[in-house]
Formats: structure tokens, C-alpha cells, sequence
């Protein structure tokens, strides 16, 4: 059975619990959590990593910063990053796609539409 | 006779002749004529009697002698018609049990989610027993679980009766009034320990601070120890959903127990702390 591992960057641990019980749906998938930016690609630099799952608004680094440094690294840039965040508004989606999202869900979230988008871009 | 009448003579006997052999053919034309016509009205009338027997199968093909054949053919034919409308009516039964079943598998996604912000926010707000990290879950549960961008939390002082705002997001804790019990519609939900929703807010955020779109009194059985006000709900956040509800539930009891339990928990530690110093001053 193929297996799939997650990152998720998320500065609320209940958001991250949330996210956790979504992806556990996928048969075979591995989570990883990470609470900021830069946690994030401490993780993602010691651990295979088929999709990231990231907040925007973190502290010591935000989402969109870290969008930045992966889509600028070659070992990294064909990961799929689905971005999750309480911005709502137009320019913000715009601006993460932009620097190179795939995604851009809104909170509150619903686990169905998290779990659709992440197998859109895995191909599941 | 001269030779001229003798010539005349033969002529005449030749076309008599002629004529003869004219009306001998013309009576043999007339008689295949008869003939013909006799065949064909034979024909016509065998023609007639094949499209009327032909006719009679068509219209009754249950009666009527049938070679056997035509017989199983036909019993073959009745059989699979039989068969197609079962068929249909079977096909039209999936369809139906299938849209139930995707309805269905809708509802238990739903409430699947649901169950799984209950447990997520039951299960956070019981994971520490630290004060300022229980009124944190507290905020997160609000931002990511309902989707509330500016909203508070305000706890009572039992002794003055006024209930204070103890965190908030979206906007500084300094600019939210703080309210006596009883007065207003904080103080009249902390009061009456019943939920309020505003369905009709103000557009102005700050009247909003004195009339909130939802006030859940915190309470541990029949005390309240405090009110959590929502006033202005994300941009994407349309309306309430159905396990927002629950979550309001949920926060009332649960919220409040985590609160009490962790400020008592800190205070506790807070005094052990302070007796450990006396006694090791004793001790000395």
C-alpha cells in the first residue's frame, strides 16, 4: 500500500489535532507537525515529504515566507502546499497563489473538502 | 377469261387467303388474352388470400396454428421482454437507493466532522492545566473551530459582581467595557444563564461591544463564572453552521471547567510555591 507523508505547519495545536485527524483518513498516511515556519523546514529538510499543509499567520516565520523558500529550492519545489488560514479575503489568496500555493482553503474547515483538495493533488 | 381478270382473280384468292390467316391469328391473340387475363385474376386472388392469412397472424399472434418455430421465437421474445421490464424496474430501484445512499454518506461526512470538532475541542481544553494556556484553547477554539474574528472572554469577580473582559482577539482588551451582572445583554445572559444570538446586529462594530451577535454563559452547574461574547464573524463565515451550536454547548461547560479548574490549580501551586520558601526559610 503506498504511504504518504504530510507536513503540517500550524501554530495552534488544536488546528493541528484537527488537520492530524483529517489526513489519518488516507490509508497509509504519516503526519509530521511543525509550529512555525522555520520548524517547518527543519522538518521538511530531515523528512520525506509528499504534501504541506501551512497557516499563514505563524510566529517567527509565516506561511507565506515559507511558500517562498520552498518553491525557490529545487530539492522542494514540486511539493504540493495547500495553504489553511482564517484570511479570507481575495488579495490574500491571490498573493499565496501567486507565490505558489496549489491550494487555499479558509477556516473554519470541513475534513471532507481538506481531504478532497489533498487527494486532487496527490492523485489519490 | 382474259389474262387480266385471271390476275385479278388470284389476287383476290390471295387476300383471302391472307385474311384468313389475319383472323386465325387474331383469334389465337384473343383466346392468350383470355388467358392472361384469367391467370392473373388467379394470381390476384391468391395474392389477396396470402395477405389476408398474413394479416390474421399479425393481428392475433397468440392464436392461430403456428409452426414451432415460430412458436418458441415467440415465447423466446415474450420471456426476454419479461425479463427487460424487471430489469428497468430493478435499475430504477438502485438509482433511487443509490441517491439515498450518497445522501446518507453526505450526512455521516458531516457529522463525522462534527464529532471530530467536539472531540478536538473537548480534548484540548482538558490537555493542561495551565491557566493562561486554557484561555488560549479557548481563543483557538473560537478563531479555527467556529470562525469568530473579533470576540471576548469575560470572567465574574464573585465579590463585585462585574464580569471583566479576561482575553480577547480581534481587537485590544482595554476598548471591551466591562459589565455589572444583570445589566445589559451580557449581564442579563451571565444572569439568566441563558444563550443569546442577535440576528439582527449592529453594522457599527463598537455598538456591537454593548448588544454582541452571541453571549454563552460559562457555568459550572448552576454558576456562572463568566460570558464569552462574539462580535464579528470571519469574512468567509456566512452564518452559524448546525455544530457551531454544539460547540457553544460544549464551550459553556467544558470552558468553564477547564477555567476554574486550571485557575484553581495555579493559585494552588502558586501557594505551594510560597509555602516551599517559608519552609525552607524555617529549615535554615
Amino acid at each position: 500500500m503506498a504511504s504518504y507523508s504530510f507536513l503540517v505547519i500550524e501554530d495552534s495545536p488544536t488546528m493541528r489535532q484537527l488537520i492530524r485527524f483529517a489526513l489519518n483518513r488516507i490509508p497509509g498516511a504519516a503526519v509530521i507537525e511543525a509550529s512555525d515556519g522555520v520548524d517547518g523546514l527543519k522538518k521538511l529538510s530531515s523528512n520525506k515529504v509528499d504534501l504541506i499543509l501551512t497557516d499563514i499567520n505563524m510566529p517567527i516565520m509565516d506561511g507565506l515566507k515559507l511558500v517562498n523558500l520552498v518553491r525557490s529550492n529545487d530539492s522542494y519545489k514540486a511539493i504540493p502546499i495547500v495553504i489553511i488560514t482564517t484570511e479570507g479575503a481575495q488579495e490574500a489568496r491571490e498573493r499565496a497563489m501567486a507565490l505558489g500555493a496549489d491550494a487555499y482553503i479558509t477556516k473554519p474547515i470541513q475534513s471532507t473538502s481538506l481531504l478532497s483538495t489533498v487527494k486532487e493533488l496527490l492523485d489519490l | 377469261m382474259s389474262d387480266s381478270e385471271k390476275t385479278d382473280q388470284e389476287k383476290k384468292s390471295g387476300i383471302f387467303e391472307k385474311g384468313e390467316e389475319f383472323l386465325e391469328m387474331f383469334r389465337k391473340g384473343q383466346e392468350f388474352t383470355h388467358d392472361l387475363l384469367r391467370e392473373n385474376e388467379r394470381l390476384r386472388y391468391r395474392v389477396a388470400q396470402l395477405e389476408e392469412n398474413l394479416k390474421q397472424k399479425l393481428e392475433a399472434p397468440d392464436s392461430g396454428p403456428r409452426d414451432a418455430g415460430s412458436e418458441d421465437a415467440a415465447g423466446k421474445i415474450a420471456r426476454y421482454e419479461k425479463r427487460l421490464a424487471e430489469l428497468e424496474a430493478r435499475l430504477k430501484e438502485m438509482e433511487a437507493e443509490n441517491v439515498d445512499f450518497a445522501q446518507r454518506y453526505i450526512d455521516v461526512e458531516e457529522q463525522n466532522n462534527n464529532l471530530a470538532n467536539l472531540y478536538v475541542a473537548s480534548y484540548q481544553l482538558h490537555s493542561t492545566l495551565d491557566y493562561e494556556d486554557v484561555l488560549q484553547i479557548i481563543l483557538e477554539i473560537i478563531i479555527n473551530l467556529i470562525g469568530a474574528e473579533t470576540f471576548a472572554i469575560y470572567l465574574l469577580d464573585e465579590k463585585t459582581g462585574i464580569l471583566s473582559p479576561e482575553a480577547a482577539e480581534g481587537i485590544s482588551r482595554d476598548q471591551i467595557p466591562s459589565v455589572k451582572i444583570g445589566e445589559g445583554v451580557i449581564g442579563s445572559a451571565a444572569q439568566s444563564n441563558q444563550s443569546y444570538f442577535n440576528e439582527n446586529p449592529h453594522q457599527d462594530l463598537k455598538k456591537r461591544f454593548s448588544d454582541p451577535l452571541v453571549c454563552i454563559p460559562l457555568t459550572i452547574k448552576d454558576d456562572v463564572i463568566g460570558v464569552i461574547t462574539l462580535y464579528k464573524l470571519l469574512q468567509q463565515k456566512e452564518r452559524f453552521a448546525p455544530v457551531d451550536f454544539e460547540l457553544f454547548t460544549l464551550l459553556a461547560g467544558h470552558a468553564a471547567t477547564a477555567i476554574f479548574s486550571s485557575r484553581l490549580f495555579t493559585e494552588s501551586k502558586r501557594k505551594l510555591t510560597t509555602f516551599q520558601g517559608f519552609l525552607d526559610l524555617l529549615s535554615q
